[in-house]
């Protein structure tokens, strides 16, 4: 078979999404008989360059990756990196590399996407002078802005401010220098600008609008002066320029293609070029005259151009709705269609609130009857309803204004029902998700919003349709007769988080109380362990006593593990990991003695196996003496606070992650939660103790402490994302207090942090908000629930050797001292481990049984 | 192979041969005392031996006794008296603590897996003493 020899040009993020949306037509390419080669001129595959600026805030360039490890190491597909084209030669279908090599094509794909353009101002080539756009740029931002304390952007627009804010996360006095008379000229009128301005402003950064830079020469007193064309100056130590994009279409201009009259290289409705063999998608193509500077009609492209290559040419590319909704420095902007009222007869409502710096504006069309556009600044929660009412055509109500005042009386507005959208609204733009596809998704069996986001994709890049999408997929399980019920269980109509409420509030210290005031029945065994958590995260009362033991849980009731014969593991506590030899052969011994079996667990301690009731007391007391606290590896509670050797001997370590990690396993001992909670704490960024695959992960830097997230490992593995960086101890602890209890206050039974994290409305920047700005003003009442359970832990061990009442329970059998004669054990590479069926059935054919003296 | 049966806390290291105690009980059922009332906490069960037989014995907040197999049949373990016990619709149940299954306490039956019942065995208090019929 022919091999359709197919090079993409560019590993950006188009770039990739076209080789995504291929694999999923073509899983084998080769027998599919593509040959496909991506050639990438930076030196690493394609990242996320929509959220570039957490760069600064301590997110490492393979954090930004796009790119699964092995994506690309498949027959049928090679990446160069490193490897620019320097000519296309269309005549005999071959390109050249900078490096002479020349490759041969069928097909060809530019994704070359743009560069920033920079205005030819004299001195832009000054030292310090940057662009943003790539990695590399920003890492000599980052240089530049080590020997500053000054720094403007020149351009005004959503990058320029995007960048602005990373120049005053560096500590630099930042300056915006923009040509326009306001910020975000193509987004946002005259109204909007005024309150974004002063809302910027209030964040200590400087803005200069109607400014026209002509040339850039030494300063007195920092290293450039700026000097604008009515004849003013600003001196500034660095300067990054974001004032637009031009397409990257030199190669297209070189081979000779057709390029746009704005640049680009032209593009019909499938991406094809002037010449059938190549094709352009994202930010290098002009499509209708159109460059289009945005990542989803870019991801469009890239699906269509995959299609129409494979044949399909059904797939169309039929131009972009540009409405973005973003946040600038904290400020909410949002842009939606006509945001500048420019259609024929178009009437606008305005309004504004200078006090809150709140500026909403609605363009209607001339007969009063659609949206045509909105502008949004200071607060965008309608985006998403404005923006389906104007895509879809959706009749305004009678009183348009009332979308965006304020409600009177305190009530949710009327937002938009989901009923009304047609079955092909797009709803998630990034991802091109529609609600037909949600609710094909919800009947499928997609629950909840967590699956119903790895089920379409929705939600899962900039999360502005999250709300929207948990609307349709709360009315279509209502439609489909699925219970959306919150309900516990049978005994309580309340959720988790409502009965969390209602104990804390309510001062409700036991589950008979719980029960009578707001329950019925005599409860399960799924509302039972979830009081018992919730009564032990409120008040910390000893889990055993006669009100609560009989809701644990066999595992907790019993402060072991239990096996699948019924026996138990016993976990002591190996804070950190860090043991004694003392200690390890306390533990031999007492393993030793009882026969048990032992291991070593993944959270760096030793769980001994193959205890029976009975002899659990007999275990603990000797495990007590010997120093040793219970390990709550039986709880949903903290386990374990894994940490790897860190500065103390690690010729790498920055910090003494160690000590950090018994600090921090101090603390938190004990703590009861919806799920088990696991940490990890590394002493550099090599992060040996995996703490980004934990429920709270710490990472040492040169200047203090990164946290990390909501990471697990496990059936579903997630990356845990960095919530604040370079804290120093007393503020990591602070924030760790919040979040867990934030987390015990509003999580659903059996939810880890990861799934809570996920269902979560507002993501990562709600959570952002509620735990390091206290938007709630939360922050104190967390840190003291925190302080009170810190304050009360017990070891639960000592508490139930002491207590001779909980001891009597901890028979194996009520009227004799004999052991379950059904759990046998046999020897297996030196220990023991439980037999099968077939050899207890071998055994008790002819050996004599179990002592019994009753 | 070396086959071992676990310790029984009496006699820590040294296991006393005795005859296997399932024949032990061959004239029929009879009631015998296992516990005073108090042994067991309102709301949980214990585990009695009788017979050679593990039967689990469950007191629920008004004081009323249920008797039933300790056996779980769903995992193969002893292990019912160690469950949590609730109502599902007003009826008494025991969850396996294993994988969760529910045992009716009247009848034994499992709601899960109908296939599996457990038998059940009278229980009375008398004068502050859990009698069992086994």
């Amino acid at each position: 078979m022919h091999q359709q020899r197919l090079v993409v040009v560019g590993n950006g993020m188009v770039g990739h999404r076209f080789v995504q949306e291929l694999l999923a037509l073509h899983p084998d390419l080769p027998a599919a008989g593509l040959a496909v080669t991506v050639l990438g001129e930076e030196p690493r595959p394609a990242y996320d360059r929509v959220h570039l600026s957490s760069f600064f805030s301590g997110t490492r360039a393979e954090e930004l990756s796009l790119v699964e490890p092995g994506f690309y190491e498949r027959p049928g597909l090679t990446l160069r990196l490193d490897a620019r084209v320097a000519s296309i030669e269309r005549r005999n279908n071959t390109l050249q590399l900078a490096d002479g090599e020349v490759l041969a094509y069928d097909k060809l794909v530019l994704a070359t996407g743009s560069y920033p353009f920079v205005p030819p101002v004299p001195g832009r080539d000054r030292d310090a002078c940057h662009v943003y756009r790539t990695i590399e740029d920003l890492e000599a931002m980052q240089a530049s802005g080590a020997r500053s304390s000054s720094g403007v952007v020149v351009g005004g627009g959503l990058l320029g401010l995007e960048c602005a804010k990373a120049l005053r996360d560096m500590g630099l006095r930042t300056h915006v220098v923009e040509f326009a008379p306001r910020l975000m000229v193509v987004q946002v009128d005259d109204g909007g600008g005024r309150v974004l301005r002063s809302r910027i402003e209030d964040l200590g950064v400087q803005v200069h609008t109607e400014r026209n830079t002509v040339e850039i020469i030494d300063g007195r007193q920092a290293r450039h002066r700026m000097v604008f064309a009515d004849g003013s100056w600003l001196e500034t130590d660095m300067i990054v320029f974001s004032a637009g994009i031009r397409a990257r279409d030199e190669l297209a201009r070189q081979c000779l293609l057709a390029i746009g009259p704005r640049g680009g290289v032209v593009i019909d409705d499938h991406c094809r070029s002037s010449d059938p063999d190549i094709y352009a998608i994202g930010e290098c193509a002009s499509w209708n005259e159109q460059v289009f500077g945005l990542v989803a009609p870019g991801y469009d492209m890239a699906r269509v151009a995959a299609r129409h290559l494979g044949g399909v040419a059904d797939a169309v590319f039929a131009g972009a709705d540009m409405s973005t909704k973003l946040k600038l420095m904290g400020v909410d902007v949002a842009s939606i269609g006509d945001a500048q009222g420019r259609t024929r007869g178009a009437l606008s409502c305005v309004f504004t609130d200078e006090l809150k710096q709140i500026y909403k504006k609605l363009v209607v069309s001339a007969d009063r009857k659609r949206l045509l556009g909105a502008v949004l600044v200071g607060d965008a929660a309608e985006y998403g309803t404005l923006l389906q009412m104007m895509l879809n055509g959706i009749a305004l109500p009678e009183a348009p204004e009332q979308m965006i005042l304020p409600a009177a009386d305190g009530t949710a507005k009327a937002g938009l029902g989901v009923d009304a959208l047609p079955e092909g609204a797009v709803l998630c733009s990034c991802n091109g998700v529609t609600k037909g596809q949600l609710c094909a998704a919800v009947a499928d069996g997609a629950h909840s919003i967590g699956e119903l986001k790895s089920a379409t994709r929705a939600g899962t890049s900039c999360g502005g349709c999250v709300p929207l999408v948990t609307q349709v997929l709360n009315a279509e399980l209502k439609r489909q007769g699925v219970e959306v019920s919150k309900h516990l269980c049978e005994h309580f109509a309340w959720s988790r988080q409502e009965l969390y409420h209602l104990v804390r509030v309510g001062g409700i210290r036991s589950f008979a109380e719980l029960l009578q005031r707001h329950g019925k029945g005599r409860g399960c065994d799924i509302c039972k362990p979830v009081a018992a958590s919730i009564l032990a995260s409120c008040w910390n009362d000893f889990i055993l006593n006669r009100d609560q033991a009989r809701l644990q849980d066999s595992n907790d009731y019993f402060l072991g593990n239990i096996q699948k014969d019924g026996s138990y593991s016993v976990v002591p506590r190996v804070a950190a990991g860090e043991i004694t030899p003392e200690q390890l052969i306390a533990i031999g011994r007492i393993a030793s003695k009882y026969g048990l079996y032992t291991k070593i667990t993944g959270g760096q301690r030793i769980d001994m196996f193959g205890a029976q009731v009975h002899e659990l007391p007999l275990i603990w007391r000797e495990l007590v003496d010997a120093g040793f606290e219970s390990g709550h590896a039986y709880g949903k509670s903290l386990r374990t606070v894994k940490s790897c050797v860190g500065s103390t001997w690690c010729r790498y370590g920055v910090q003494d992650s160690v000590g950090m990690a018994i600090r921090l396993e101090n603390r938190y001992k004990g703590l009861r939660a919806p799920h088990k909670i696991k940490f990890g704490v590394s002493g550099c960024t090599r992060e040996c103790a995996e703490a980004q695959g934990k429920d709270v992960g710490v990472i040492a830097t040169e200047r203090g402490w990164n946290l990390y997230v909501c990471g697990n490992g496990g059936m579903k593995p997630r990356h845990a994302e960095l919530l604040a960086s370079d804290l120093d101890e007393a503020t990591l602890v602070r924030m760790i207090d919040r979040f867990l209890m934030f987390y015990i206050r509003t999580a659903d039974r059996l939810q880890r942090t990861s799934t809570w994290r996920d269902n979560l409305e507002g993501g990562l920047d709600y959570l952002k908000a509620v735990i390091l700005e206290d938007s709630l003003g939360l922050a104190a009442e967390l840190e003291a629930e925190m302080a009170q359970v810190v304050g009360s832990y017990a070891c639960e061990w000592k508490k139930a050797i002491e207590d001779p009442a909980v001891l009597r329970r901890m028979r194996t059998f009520v009227n004799s001292d004999a052991a379950d004669d059904n759990i046998v054990f046999v020897r297996e590479r030196g220990q023991i481990r439980p037999a099968t069926e077939a050899e207890k059935r071998e055994r008790f054919k002819g050996i004599p049984v179990v002592a019994e003296t009753v | 192979m070396t086959v071992m049966t676990a310790p029984a806390a009496a006699a820590v290291a040294a296991h006393v041969p005795a005859a296997a105690p399932a024949v032990a009980a061959t004239a029929g059922p009879v009631w015998q005392p296992v516990c005073a009332l108090d042994d067991i906490w309102p709301d949980t069960g214990v585990c009695a031996l009788l017979g050679g037989r593990q039967i689990a014995i469950f007191r629920l907040a008004d004081d009323s006794l249920y008797a039933i197999d300790n056996h779980d049949p769903n995992s193969g373990a002893n292990v019912l008296w160690r469950g949590i016990v609730g109502d599902l619709g007003g009826e008494p149940v025991v969850a396996s603590p294993i994988y969760k299954q529910h045992y009716r306490l009247r009848d034994g039956g499992c709601i899960e897996n109908p296939d599996t019942p457990l038998a059940t065995w009278a229980v009375e208090l008398r004068g502050g003493t859990v009698w069992v019929e086994a």
